[in-house]
């Protein structure tokens, strides 16, 4: 059969000659290879004193968006729960009320959103999907927790506070999608 | 007198715990670097104090013995383990005399004048503790690791004695001060004085034995996670597994000095004639002890190198390869100590 990826190895079985019998010719040189690495510069990141610098298309823990008014852009239309593979998210629709016109940008908005970070696998497909620039994944990492309940993230860690936004405008899908 | 001895017993006692202790920090050290790791930082400054966390975790786990294992063998295996690593540094000559408080303090416990037959011996009784510690478990795996362990410990034996009796052709002693004086300094009479120069094949052979006895890589298949997870050990915990891995550390710090007196010299060391009384002594002790931790480091350099053998090719290396090396040796070496005194005029 013709080898297409060029990476086919004939395996042989022959005998061992002498030297390779002795073993002791193949321990030095295998010793003389650890040897060298005693001198090689080690690629450790002390993790919690020194960082790693992270893309900016970084997929990590959620957010999700007020515009510029601070209203939440979220309509709870579910096309994120749809598009999610993992099955991590869930919401609860409301209908705007009269008066909360500054809270939520239309009619309809998600009274629960919640987002288990269990389930979740990070692929970034709610945030493809998503039609109002409402749910965007951000460089911030999920932190660690001693229940399995703490890790369903609702709105009250989701939603960005009004008076500390966070920056998204580095990722790959910024700005707004008419603009385009 | 017996208090002079009783001090230096308890010095070498400590000692050989700190060193043993010292040596698990520095195996996982000499791992990464291997590794292009780091390795324990965290406890202390260099994580210097990993050893004593270690420790501390190792006594604060709970004490389990299985249900179905024999309760006084199960204690005693870990307990005959680490007796036979302690006791063969009663033998070992650390350094000339040291002049001190108006008398002589030999730098050694007892000379006997069968010493290396002594260790050989204890070596023997070694493999007990593994193989009661195993049996009592009552687990498969670890019957399988004791099973490969003293078939291991016995093969290895034989090839080891072999080599053994090599040099104490050539010293005319047993005892291990008369084999470290019999390799004084380093150069006379136009040749090295440390025996590893004139038996090279001797110390190859021993030194590949004491690997095997000392149950570590290449030859660690009484242990080995990827099979028998664990081996011998595998019912073991708490500060009863600690006895067992201390043991092994023990023993590692044993046999790199008995390797050093054997074939290095003990506490000889170049130009050593230009020195007397204490200063000798404090440096040959320095000497001897520089050779140990070298050994240390190559027995862990081995270690992190090389691959586990099989269970057939470790047989095969034994029985076919080191023992008719170790005998040929013999005879040779023989013959030459012969033509030498002029035997076969």
């Amino acid at each position: 059969m013709q080898s297409l990826s060029n990476k086919r190895k004939v395996v042989s079985d022959k005998p061992m000659t002498f030297m390779e019998k002795l073993y002791l010719p193949a321990i030095i040189g295998g010793m003389w290879i650890t040897f060298k690495h005693l001198f090689r510069k080690n690629n450790t990141i002390k993790y919690p004193e020194e960082q790693r610098v992270f893309a900016p298309v970084y997929r990590g823990m959620h957010v999700l968006k007020r515009d510029e008014e601070g209203r939440e852009n979220c309509t709870a239309c579910g096309l994120c729960a749809v598009a999610c593979p993992a099955e991590a998210i869930t919401m609860v629709a409301g209908e705007r009320k009269k008066g909360e016109e500054h809270l939520y940008r239309e009619e309809k908005y998600a009274e629960t959103y919640e987002i288990n970070m269990l389930r979740c696998i990070f692929c970034g497909l709610c945030e493809e999907a998503c039609p109002k620039e409402a749910v965007f994944l951000t460089d911030r990492i999920v932190p660690t927790e001693f229940e399995r309940g703490t890790f369903i993230y609702g709105k009250d860690k989701l939603v960005e506070p009004v008076d500390s936004r966070i920056d998204i405008t580095k990722r790959q899908h910024t700005g707004k999608r008419t603009e385009k | 007198m017996l208090l002079e001895k009783l001090i230096l017993v308890v010095i070498i006692f400590g000692l050989s715990l700190v060193i043993a202790m010292y040596s698990t920090y520095f195996e996982r050290k000499v791992a990464a670097w291997f590794q292009d790791r780091i390795g324990p930082d965290r406890a202390g400054p260099f994580g210097l104090l990993q050893p004593l966390a270690d420790g501390v975790k190792m006594f604060l786990k709970e004490d389990f013995i299985p249900k179905h294992a024999d309760k006084w063998l199960f204690i005693m295996g870990p307990g005959i383990s680490m007796f036979t690593a302690l006791i063969t540094s009663t033998i070992i000559p650390w350094g000339p005399d040291l002049y001190m408080f108006g008398t002589n303090v030999v730098l050694q416990v007892a000379d006997f004048n069968v010493g290396i037959l002594f260790i050989l011996g204890v070596l023997s009784v070694g493999v007990y503790g593994i193989m009661i510690g195993a049996w009592a478990s009552n687990n498969k795996f670890s019957l399988f690791g004791a099973i490969r362990a003293s078939s291991q410990m016995i093969s290895y034996e034989l090839a080891m004695g072999v080599s053994v009796i090599t040099i104490v052709m050539m010293t005319g002693s047993l005892s291990l001060r008369d084999i470290t004086e019999s390799q004084h300094g380093f150069w006379n009479d136009g040749w090295f004085t440390w025996n590893v120069f004139s038996q090279p094949v001797c110390f190859l052979v021993f030194f590949i034995c004491s690997l095997a006895e000392l149950n570590r890589a290449p030859f660690d298949l009484s242990e080995c996670e990827s099979e028998l997870i664990g081996g011998y050990h595998t019912e073991y915990g708490s500060m009863k597994l600690g006895f067992y891995l201390f043991a092994e550390y023990v023993s590692m710090f044993i046999s790199s000095a008995i390797i050093s007196i054997l074939f290095f010299g003990g506490y000889s060391f170049p130009g050593m004639d230009s020195f007397s009384g204490n200063t000798l002594a404090i440096l040959g002790v320095v000497a001897l002890f520089a050779k140990i931790f070298f050994f240390i480091f190559v027995i862990m350099w081995i270690r992190w190198t090389l691959p586990r053998f099989r269970f057939d090719q470790l047989m095969h290396l034994g029985w076919k390869s080191l023992i008719p090396i170790a005998l040929i040796n013999l005879l040779v070496t023989g013959l030459v100590i012969a033509f030498k005194n002029g035997w076969f005029n």
